[in-house]
């Protein structure tokens, strides 16, 4: 096979998980235990993972349990799933997940 | 240190090498396909019984599988020291709730065994104990073994655990044991004596998902664990990974391959309608419910006003505690994952009227669930414990609402949906759900195949990490005893190259069609031939319209590199066991209650000539259906106790 090989990112689905890049220190675990394996190695050393395939994502958050820093990692909600709250005693305004 | 800052929007070169025209050679005693709880405990005890064992998975096995993340209750453990109930009582429940249809023989080694593998789970590092005491006192402890029940705190037969303790522990006992853990790697296809249809299984082939590379693995026995399919009815295009309850991944990559040698099936005819889907139902565990993780959490609806608990007989339940013990004069009940559809009134749990009747009754929408009117002990232990350790959880609800500011002792959680499935579907929207069908076993847990063993979510009628475990154990020590036995069967080349060739070929394809929209084809194909209702007519039309998709489209399936590529064999797997439910709805001729199927041109519903297993299985002269007697599995205590001496003795020499 001589053809050269790429995998192109759809900026249409989901981003199931972010990644702040001043916090990762691309150790790429979250990209170890990925069931979907949805990630990419950054091409660049040390640099944070890619998210590839974001709409591949079950949502179970193992990557953001395994993540050694706080934070570098965060599960995203799906907009359309986002659920609502309310005080009990007062039964007033309701709040949502992030 | 140079770091990319921009999210990519550009072709990333491919980062893994590219391998697609290597092949690498394996040999083992024991085969194990599949690193979910079912395979990882296959390999253990296969390795324990001194067989070499490979293990071939398609994700990573640390945290791979429907249980990956975690797992909060583990059922049916009839053995365990505060257990009020025999196996025999559990299994004959749980038989008959289900009207017969049900897997005698992989639910008694559930009951019969489910204790031991809990105790090797806490072995290897998963918490089963309230070690820490955070529950001392609450009804639901025992205070002498430190264990934590769930449901019926009488019987004491469910355990609440710390599953996302659970898998971590798991690789590392398989690596203890030396498996050769091959992760990233689907197994795409069985190796049969000769390459022939329904010979003995003499091991498969994989592809590699990062590199491409093709993997040859002959065995003496084989073990497939690869669980249920997904997607044959519901796809969300741009959202596969929601599309369905269980992992992406399981995509009945084992139902199809065991389809092609000649495997039998059972029960694939059972479909119920859809309960739980990403595009029509909100996170699971995640909305106001009270069943599963939330059993028995107070409901209440918009105005404030509480939701009524009945037990079987109607009497009104004044105390929560009263939610978790058997009716006056009732022995025992069943609630949780196994739970039946149709309860029978013998085993009926306390439950709430279904929402058509509190709405007559005048409880106004929405409800929600109401964690503050419970004991303090089952508010922390509903939220914080069940709700963290279960199966997505942890990271998507218990810490990000936590970070939103949900307090289970103020608010109050929407609900969206009946019972705890928390979305609405149409009717012709199925899935496999509950105790779907899958392969046939024996008393070894090997299929109609020799060589070939199956455990976990792939048998008929499974469901669980308990039942998972026992069978995952059971079946590889079965199988390592098989090896032991057999000769050195080579595999054949010509089957092996003409694999090669179907699994490759999508890589040939500079356009065409993607995985994504043939899945989607094959979804709509289901929800108009087999949906809610049959007929001998509309399924044979359904049979050829899958046909068509699989010789016209999915040859032009395109793939540019190893992820597509194994998406696409995914995608033509789904396709295979589509067409395996065909075979097994047109086979049966009568409606059935508890199977969720309805026949339009047979509407007799169990008619005593059809209380029987049907099966479908390919042979070399075409499909071929069969029937088996719903009792197949004759005395159950006898025929496990004849069987298993060797895993006796040991167990009482331990
Ligand atoms: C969110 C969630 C919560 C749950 N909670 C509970 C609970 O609290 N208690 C309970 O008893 N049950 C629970 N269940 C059910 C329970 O998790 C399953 O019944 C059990 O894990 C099934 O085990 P298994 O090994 O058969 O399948 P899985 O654990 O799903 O493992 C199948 C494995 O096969 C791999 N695989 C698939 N195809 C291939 C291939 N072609 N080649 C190689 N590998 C492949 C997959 O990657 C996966 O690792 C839950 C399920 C889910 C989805
Ligand atoms: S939540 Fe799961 S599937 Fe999604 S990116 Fe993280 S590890 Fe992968």
């Amino acid at each position: 096979m001589t053809k050269p090989v790429h995998a192109i990112p759809d900026p249409a689905v989901f981003t199931p998980v972010s990644i702040d890049e001043q916090l990762c220190i691309g150790c790429n675990l979250c990209l170890l235990v990925c069931q979907a394996d949805l990630f990419l190695p950054n091409p660049i050393k040390g640099g944070a993972p890619i998210v590839m395939y974001g709409g591949e994502c079950w949502y179970e958050g193992s990557c953001v349990d395994y993540c050694p820093v706080p934070g570098a990692i965060t599960l995203n909600g799906q907009l359309f799933n986002r659920v609502r709250w309310k005080e009990a005693d007062d039964g007033g305004a309701g709040r949502s997940e992030p | 240190m140079e770091r990319a800052e921009d999210p990519v929007t550009y072709p990333v070169p491919w980062p893994y090498p590219i391998e697609y025209d290597q092949t690498e050679r394996l040999d083992a005693d024991v085969l194990v396909i599949g690193g979910g709880d079912a395979g990882c405990f296959a390999a253990m005890s296969a390795a324990d019984r001194g067989a070499r064992v490979i293990l071939l998975e398609k994700a990573a096995t640390i945290a791979s599988g429907a249980s990956g993340s975690g797992s909060d209750h583990w059922e049916s453990a009839a053995t365990n020291p505060c257990s009020r109930v025999t196996p025999e009582e559990l299994v004959d429940a749980m038989i008959r709730s289900h009207d017969g249809y049900n897997n005698g023989i992989s639910h008694y080694i559930e009951c019969r065994e489910g204790w031991d593998r809990l105790l090797d789970v806490e072995a290897n590092g998963g918490k089963i104990r309230d070690t820490k005491d955070e529950f001392a006192g609450a009804p639901f402890r025992d205070e002498a073994t430190k264990l934590l029940f769930a449901y019926d705190y009488h019987n004491r037969f469910t355990l609440r655990i710390w599953g996302e303790t659970f898998k971590r522990g798991l690789l590392r006992a398989c690596r203890r044991r030396r498996v050769r853990i091959i992760d990233r790697t689907m197994a795409a296809g069985l190796l049969t004596e000769g390459g022939r249809i329904g010979a003995p299984v003499v091991g498969a082939v994989g592809v590699n998902g990062r590199t491409g590379k093709f993997v040859v693995v002959r065995a003496k026995a084989t073990v497939l664990c690869t669980s249920r399919p997904t997607r044959i009815w519901l796809f969300v295009p741009g959202a596969p990974g929601i599309s369905e309850f269980r992992p992406p991944q399981c995509t009945g990559d084992g139902h199809a391959a065991g389809w092609r040698a000649g495997v039998a099936f059972t029960m694939l005819e059972k479909a119920i309608k859809a309960e739980w889907s990403g595009s029509r139902s909100f996170p699971p565990y995640g909305t106001g419910n009270n069943h599963n993780s939330w059993y028995a959490c107070s409901m209440v609806d918009a105005r404030g006003r509480e939701i009524p608990w009945y037990d079987r007989d109607g009497r009104e339940l004044k105390t929560v505690e009263e939610r978790y013990r058997p009716a006056p004069g009732q022995t025992l009940f069943l609630k949780g994952g196994g739970e039946p559809d149709f309860p029978i009134y013998e085993f009926q749990g306390p439950d709430t009227p279904p929402t058509d009747e509190l709405l007559q009754r005048g409880y106004t929408l929405p409800f929600y669930a109401d964690l503050t009117r419970m004991p303090e002990h089952e508010r922390r232990v509903i939220w914080g414990m069940m709700i963290g350790n279960e199966g997505k959880t942890k990271i998507p609800i218990l810490q990000r609402y936590t970070e939103a500011g949900f307090d289970p002792a103020r608010h109050l959680l929407q609900s969206y949906g009946d019972g705890w499935k928390s979305g609405a579907f149409l009717p012709q929207e199925r899935q496999f759900f509950g105790l779907p069908g899958g392969m046939m076993n024996d008393w070894h847990l090997m299929t109609n195949l020799e060589g070939l063993f199956a455990a976990g979510d792939i048998l008929f009628a499974s469901n669980c990490d308990g039942h998972a475990c026992a069978t995952g154990h059971y079946a590889g020590r079965h199988a390592a005893g098989y090896a032991r036995h057999r000769g050195d069967e080579q595999v054949d080349e010509a089957q092996v190259a003409a694999l090669r060739a179907r699994l490759y070929a999508p890589l040939g394809n500079d356009r065409g069609v993607s995985w994504q929209e043939l899945n989607l084809a094959i979804a709509r194909v289901m929800q108009h031939h087999c949906g809610e209702f049959k007929t001998d007519e509309l399924l044979t039309n359904g049979l050829e319209v899958l046909r068509d998709l699989e010789t016209r489209d999915a040859a032009r399936l395109v793939a540019r590199n190893p992820h597509d590529l194994i998406r696409s064999i995914e995608v033509c797997n789904i396709l295979t066991s589509a067409e395996i439910v065909l075979y097994s709805s047109l086979a049966r001729k009568a409606s059935s209650r508890e199977l969720h199927f309805t026949r339009l041109d047979h509407p007799d519903v169990d008619p005593p000539a059809w209380r029987k297993f049907v099966t479908v299985q390919q042979t070399p002269d075409g499909v071929k259906n069969d029937a088996t007697p719903l009792d197949y599995y004759g005395n159950l205590t006898e025929n496990y106790e004849r069987e298993n001496c060797d895993y006796l003795d040991r167990r009482t020499s331990r």
